[in-house]
Order: C-alpha cells, then structure tokens, then sequence
C-alpha cells in the first residue's frame, strides 16, 4: 500500500515565510497567555501546599463542599469537580504553617459533615514548600543537562552545530508551545505534565532526527542541488513515514484522552499538542535554522 | 547465511523466553517451587499512584537531637561542679550546641574537670568578669556533633521501620534520602491518618515530679519558678469533641525515661473496662522505677508523653518489679498505637511530614483499570492497522512489539523496578519509537523495492539505510534518558528508567529480530516477493 504517490514533491521549505510567521504568532500567543496568567499555574507538586479528593456515595452540590470549608475558616481553598457529579479536588496553596494537621482537620469535618453521603477519601497530596521547590529545581536541571546533551551528540554525529542547534531550537519551540497550551487551557501543571514535556521532547527530537538522517544521505547523492531543494526532497521521501508513525501515535493518545478517564485528561491534552508542534516543528522549525545557519553563517565562512 | 540463521535463532529465542521467565512471575503467584531457584523471583512492583497507598517524606530535625545532647551535658556538667563545690553562677545552653557557665573557685581544678570529663565539648572562649570570676563557652565538636546527626536520623530510620513492622504493612519501604530525609511507601494501607499519627510521634515518655508547693496561678500568669515547667493534660471528651486542657506546674528535671522500657502491651482495665497500656521496665528500668517511687512517696508522679501529662497519680508506696501503667481516655485503637509507638521506643529527634501523597485504593485501582482498557485497545488498534498496511510485513513488526514490551517488562521485573504513571508514558513513547523504527525500515525497504531493487537488496539496503536514523534516534534519546535518570528525582526517575529499557529493547527487536525475521522468509522459506 502507498500512504503517499513515489516522485511527490511539495515544496515545503518554500511555505516558510508564512509559517515563520506562524510560529512567531504562536510563540508570542503562548508566552502572552503564561504572562497573562502570572506564570504556570503550579499544581500542589511544584508549589506547595494540599490537595484532597474526595468522592460522597451521593450527590453533593460543590456549593454544600464550599460552605463546609469556609465554615473552618478556609476561605482560600479551591474547589472543583473532578470526573463524575460527586467527586471533587479541594486544594489550599499555602505556604506556611502545619499542612499535614490541616489536611487532618479537613478531612475529620468532611467525613464528619457529609455523615449521609458516605465519602471516601480518594487522595491526598501535601507538598511541603521546600520540597516543591526542590522538585522544581531538580527537574529543571535534570531537563537543562539532557537538552545539552542532546545538542552535543547531534552537532556530533552530523558533524556540523547547525543540525544540533536546528534540533535545539525546535525541541524549545515544541516545550515552549506545549507550556502555552497548559497556560492557555488553564491545566495545572504538576509532575505528570512535566513527564509530557519529557515525552514531547523524545517524540520531536526522534523525529527531527530522522528527517535530518535522510538530508545527510541526500547531501551525498545530491552534489550540485542546493541544500534547500534537499531538504524538500528528504522531507518528502519522509513524508510517509512521518504521517505513519505521528498518525499512530496520535491514535494512541486520543484514544487515551477520550477513554483514559480523568486522572490522565490534562495529561492527553498536552501530548496531543506536543505531537503537533513537535511533528510540525521538524520542518519549519528545525529545517530553517539548518538551512540559515549553512546559507549565512558557514556559508559565508567559506567564502571569505 | 544459513547457518548464521539458525544462531541467531537460538541466540534471539533464548534471549526472548528468559524474559518470559523474567515476567512470569508478575503475572501469576502460582509458580511452582523449583521456578524460584532457577529464576529470580522479582516481579514489577507497581507505585502507589497506580496500586494506591501513602509516599510520605520526613524529614528528620537531628538538630534537636544536638540541643538534647547538649542540654543533657549541661545537667551533668552542673551536678559534676556541684559535687566538686565548684560555685557556679550562670550554667545555660547557648545556640544549639554552646553551654555558657560563670564559674569560680580554683581554676585549676573546674579546668581539669572540663577538659577530662567533657573533652567533646572544648572551650571557645573564656574571659575574667570579674575577681576570679570567669565567664566560659563550651562548643560541641564539629565531628561529634555531626556524628550525632547521623546517628538521629539512623536511629529514626529504625524506630520507624519497627513501628511500621508492628503495625501490619506489608511491603513497607523505607529508605534515607539524602542525609536528613526518610523516604516512606506504604501500599495499600487503608487508614493513613493512624498511621501518620503512628510514625510522626515522637514519643519520648517521661516521668517527672509534681511541684505541689509552687502557685500554679502565678505560673499560668508566665512567672515560672526555678528549676519548674508547665505542661498540661489535653483531654478530648469524646460526646462534644471539646478539648480540655488541665495545666500541671512540674519539676522539670527528668527522672526517668521510656528507655528503659522493655515492653508496652494494651490492657483492659477490670472495673471500668476501658484500655490502658501496661508498661514493662528492664532490670535496670525496674530498679531505677523503685529508687524514684521509694524516695518519694506520697507525692505526685507526672506520666509524661510528647509534653503531654497523661496522668499524675500519687505514689502510694515503694513500686518493685518495675510495673507501671499509662491511663487516659483511650479507645482500643489508640491505646495499641500507643503501645507500638513505645514498644518502638522513641524517636531520637523529632520529625517531620514535609511531603504526603495518598492515593485511596479505588483510584488506584480505577487507574489501572481504565489504563489496561485503553492501552490494550490501542495497542489492538496499532496492531491491526500495521498488518492492514503492511501486510506480512506488519506481522513481522507485530512480533517485534510484542517482544519489545515483553523485554522491557522482564527487565522492569529483573531490577524490581517501580511501575508508576510517568513511567508508564516512558514506556508509552519507547514503544512509539519502535513503531517508528520499524515504519522507517519498511518504508525504506519499499523505497528501495521501488527503484527496482531485488528482494534481497531491498531487505539488505533497507536496514543498512534506515538503521542510522533508528541508531541515531535512540541514542539521542537514551543519552537524555540517562541524564534524567542521573540528576531527577521520582516520577522523573520513573519516566526515565522504563524508557531507556524500552529503548534497548527497542533496538534489539526492531533492528536485528525483525532482520532475522525476513531472512528466515527470504532465505529459508524462499519468498520471492515481499508482502510488504
């Protein structure tokens, strides 16, 4: 079977003076939407503080749940449904005094109060200040030094900065879109979130490589084109490859995301947009910057 | 080639069902005796966040495990001066881990008594206030104090492992994290408020004296005699919930402690039936218990817990063979609490819960079930689809992914690894990847069928051309995966331990099982044409 007609040529790399402009729209949304909201909205996890989900036999309005909070004096915690009609998330960010005796204190007067409607307490999750922090830190390292790594093994196995920088580049347009999309449909970015970021950066380094793989083979055929035309022609001997393999993934995550059940739902929704970005960002991200840093920058080098 | 065929296979399969044996043992209990011994045992333990349960790091305050040390040196510091009739005046602990004294008399002799008695508390400084006067600092050795921190935080470390033994998990896991951090996980505990109120207690029991002559009233005004503390008996009346909270003006000296301790069982009170903890002393316990309760008959004895009084009964007459009892308002269930708790003995420093997750067992198990229900259905759907595409082909890629996952999970089994959600997203995007690997080694090989390649060639250009992408690919990835592994911490560690397995799998089965696989159909089955 043929995904894609043999001989196809569409010029790819010619459409990036629209999409260049893309992008920058993109990026600029993202970052706005992040600014707009004060930053990502941590989640428990990275910012401190509780969460406790409870689940009553019965319905119960999140009104009743509210009241019940306010009643101990916890007029800042949040609530909000979770799931079905009778399970909720209430969560107090707080960043100081004893959290574990509050969530305590919470969790006796909800049982205590919703005597009839029989709840179970399906979660808790107290996350001293320090230790979010820590949590914060440590990711961002561990991120930072794999990002590095990454730029190091590709510069050197294609011999040349520009494909690690172009794979760089594209790996931080795919992380930076991936947070806008948090900030943007308001998720909560806690440590599941960050395994999708660590997964996205996987999947859209995978697939710049292998596009990048084929100008390398092409660059040796192809003597007297010009490196753009063999960056059109490797992305579309590719072609059916990446519609495959981004095609079959994405199946897997939708499925995930409309059978998944809550628990993983910010988490689909994030990788459904981190495998777009990522897939798009091969060509019209990591490409161009090859193609930009060969034309002007060791281009010019040569030259003189 | 043929019989490189045939090494391969043998080479392949073993390696193929040793992970089976590897896995078996995740899959069912029912192994026979003899698999044991052959086979390692381990299975794929899975997080809390998938079976439910409680993670919960302490942190262990071993600083006040120094000010005790010091505060006790300060008490025989004093009682040695005393008893040399070595006038003192100002005898305080400083900081953590400084004692400040006046002192007089020859200073020859309080000198001598410092540096021989006390050598791990070397002087600071000492200066003359006034005539023979001095006013000296005493600092705790760096070394000693260190070593001091490092035996709190193991003793905690113990104490809490014993505490948790008596009180039925199973498959705790406690380790040290770091130097001062103890890492808890419990699965499938179903009260973790008991048993959080279980490991966090401190549970220093102490028996101190009744100051009857002191003015309770001054003292609760903030005038404090000499030598005296205030604590009070917190009583819950069970009907309202109020708390009640009786002071009590105490001497603040210790007499004794619940180290001595050698057993702590709960017992039922034959007049009103209701628990209390009988406390059992050790010889030396048992004979400390009867000097103190001989020598002060008639006055009050404070049972002390956590700064908590328990009760302050009057001490009849002489109590020999080393008995006492705990009484307060208990229900059955605190009053066992209380007896693991000293039964444990306590704990060297206090601690405490910086970090607490507990997932109920029903989302534990709500997550699993939807999760197997959509990765089987997906994996299904890939399935499928590759042999709808592929054909023969997409068979043989189906044999590799099976493989793929059975590899990864045997090798998860082999290092008792933890299967949590961030790890299941590992293996989620290494197995996307050898999707990938063996999409790119198929299309290639069309590609090459296409210019006209023999099926052969085809076969051999294929793999060549596509296994440096593949080669490439992965290790970029493996290489960030073992970053992560190296500097992350939890979930991130978990991501990064089944995707750099996923990956090595992934190049074993898509790279060279697939190959041998078509060698097979080309060379000994004798396809002419590939059904690709």
């Amino acid at each position: 079977m043929e995904l894609i007609p043999p001989n196809t040529r569409i010029d790819f790399i010619g459409k990036k003076k629209y999409t260049m402009w893309i992008s920058a729209v993109a990026i600029l949304l993202c970052l706005g939407s992040i600014f707009v909201h004060g930053g990502l909205k941590y989640g428990v996890d990275f910012a401190g503080g509780l969460l406790i989900q409870p689940k009553f036999s019965k319905a119960v309005n999140i009104s009743e749940v509210r009241e019940a909070l306010e009643t101990m004096g916890l007029k800042d915690a949040m609530v909000q449904n979770f799931g079905g009609e009778n399970e909720f998330l209430i969560r107090v960010e707080k960043a100081s005094g004893d959290l574990g005796e509050m969530s305590n204190k919470i969790q006796t007067s909800l049982v205590e109060r919703f005597k009839d409607k029989a709840l179970e307490i399906r979660r808790v999750e107290v996350v001293g200040p320090k230790v979010g922090k820590d949590l914060k830190e440590k990711a961002l390292w561990a991120v930072g030094l794999s990002l590095l790594a990454i730029l190091i093994y590709v510069a050197w196995r294609f011999k040349t900065v520009a494909y690690g920088l172009g794979g760089l580049v594209a790996l931080f347009h795919d992380v930076i879109i991936t947070y806008g999309a948090i900030s943007i449909f308001n998720l909560e970015y806690s440590l599941s979130l960050l395994a999708v970021i660590l997964t996205i950066v996987g999947f859209s380094i995978n697939d710049t490589i292998v596009i990048f793989d084929r100008v390398r083979e092409n660059i040796k055929k192809m003597r007297k084109e010009d490196i753009e035309t063999i960056f059109n022609v490797s992305i579309n001997e590719t072609l059916g490859r990446t519609i495959l393999t981004s095609g079959t993934v994405m199946m897997v995550v939708l499925i995930l995301f409309f059978f998944g059940g809550p628990v993983i739902h910010d988490f689909t929704t994030a990788l459904i947009v981190g495998l777009i970005t990522g897939t798009y960002s091969t060509v019209y991200i990591a490409s161009p910057v090859v193609l930009f840093w060969e034309k002007n920058i060791s281009g010019r080098k040569r030259r003189g | 080639m043929l019989s490189s065929l045939k090494w391969r296979f043998i080479l392949y399969a073993a390696i193929s069902v040793f992970a089976i044996l590897l896995l078996l043992p995740t899959l069912t209990s029912q192994l026979p005796q003899w698999f044991n011994k052959v086979i390692p045992a381990e299975k794929i333990h899975l997080g809390l966040d998938l079976q439910g349960g409680m993670h919960l790091l302490l942190e262990v305050e071993a600083q006040k495990a120094v000010e005790s040390y010091v505060e006790r040196i300060k008490s025989n510091l004093g009682d040695d001066l005393k008893e040399a009739k070595i006038p003192v005046g100002k005898l305080e602990r400083e900081k953590d881990n400084q004692i400040l004294l006046e002192i007089s008399g020859e200073k020859e002799k309080w000198e001598k008594i410092l540096s021989q008695r006390y050598p791990m508390m070397p002087e600071l400084s000492s200066s003359p206030l006034e005539k023979g006067i001095w006013r000296v600092t005493l600092v705790l050795d760096s070394k000693e104090a260190e070593q001091i921190k490092k035996n709190a935080t193991d003793q905690a470390l113990e104490t809490i492992r014993n505490r948790i033994d008596q009180f039925g998990v199973s498959e705790p896991e406690i380790t040290l994290q770091g130097t001062d951090r103890l890492l808890i996980q419990l699965p499938g505990i179903k009260d973790p408020q008991r048993a959080i109120n279980l490991i966090g207690r401190t549970a220093l029991l102490e028996f101190k004296l009744l100051d009857e002559e002191g003015d309770i009233e001054a003292a609760l005004k903030g005038k404090i005699p000499e030598g005296d503390i205030l604590l009070y008996q917190r009583s819950v009346d069970p009907k309202t919930g109020g708390v009640k909270k009786i002071p009590y003006l105490l001497k603040e000296r210790t007499l004794m402690t619940g180290e001595y301790l050698k057993d702590a069982r709960v017992a039922l009170d034959s007049q009103f039936h209701e628990p209390y903890v009988a406390l059992e002393f050790d010889d030396v316990g048992g004979k400390l218990f009867e000097q103190i309760t001989g020598a002060n008959v008639k006055k009050r004895l404070a049972i002390i817990l956590d700064d908590n009084v328990y009760s302050a009964p009057v001490i009849q007459e002489r109590i020999p063979g080393g008995r006492a009892q705990i009484t307060g308002r208990f229900d059955t269930k605190e009053a066992s609490d209380l007896a693991i708790v000293l039964r444990a003995g306590a704990l060297p420093a206090p601690v405490k819960i910086i970090e607490q997750r507990t997932v109920g067992p029903s989302l534990g198990q709500d997550s699993i079930h939807q999760g197997i229900i959509s990765t089987v259905v997906s994996a299904a759907l890939v399935a499928l689809f590759m042999i709808f595409y592929y054909r023969l082909s997409g068979v043989v890629a189906d044999v590799a992914l099976t493989l793929n996952i059975v590899l990864t999970m045997g090798t998860l089994a082999l290092f008792r690894a933890t299967l949590t959600l961030p790890g299941i997203a590992g293996l989620v995007l290494s197995v996307g990847m050898a999707v990938d690997a063996n999409i790119l080694i198929h299309e290639r090989m069309k590609e090459e069928l296409r210019w006209g390649k023999t099926v052969r060639a085809a076969i051999d250009q294929g793999y060549h051309r596509a296994f440096s992408a593949i080669i490439d690919s992965n290790l970029t990835t493996l290489i960030a995966g073992v970053l992560l592994y190296q500097f992350g911490t939890g979930p991130v560690k978990g991501f990064a331990v089944t995707l750099c397995i996923g990956i090595l799998a992934n190049i074993f089965t898509a790279v060279y099982i697939t190959r041998w696989m078509f060698d097979f159909l080309t060379l000994r089955l004798n396809m002419k044409k590939l059904s690709i």
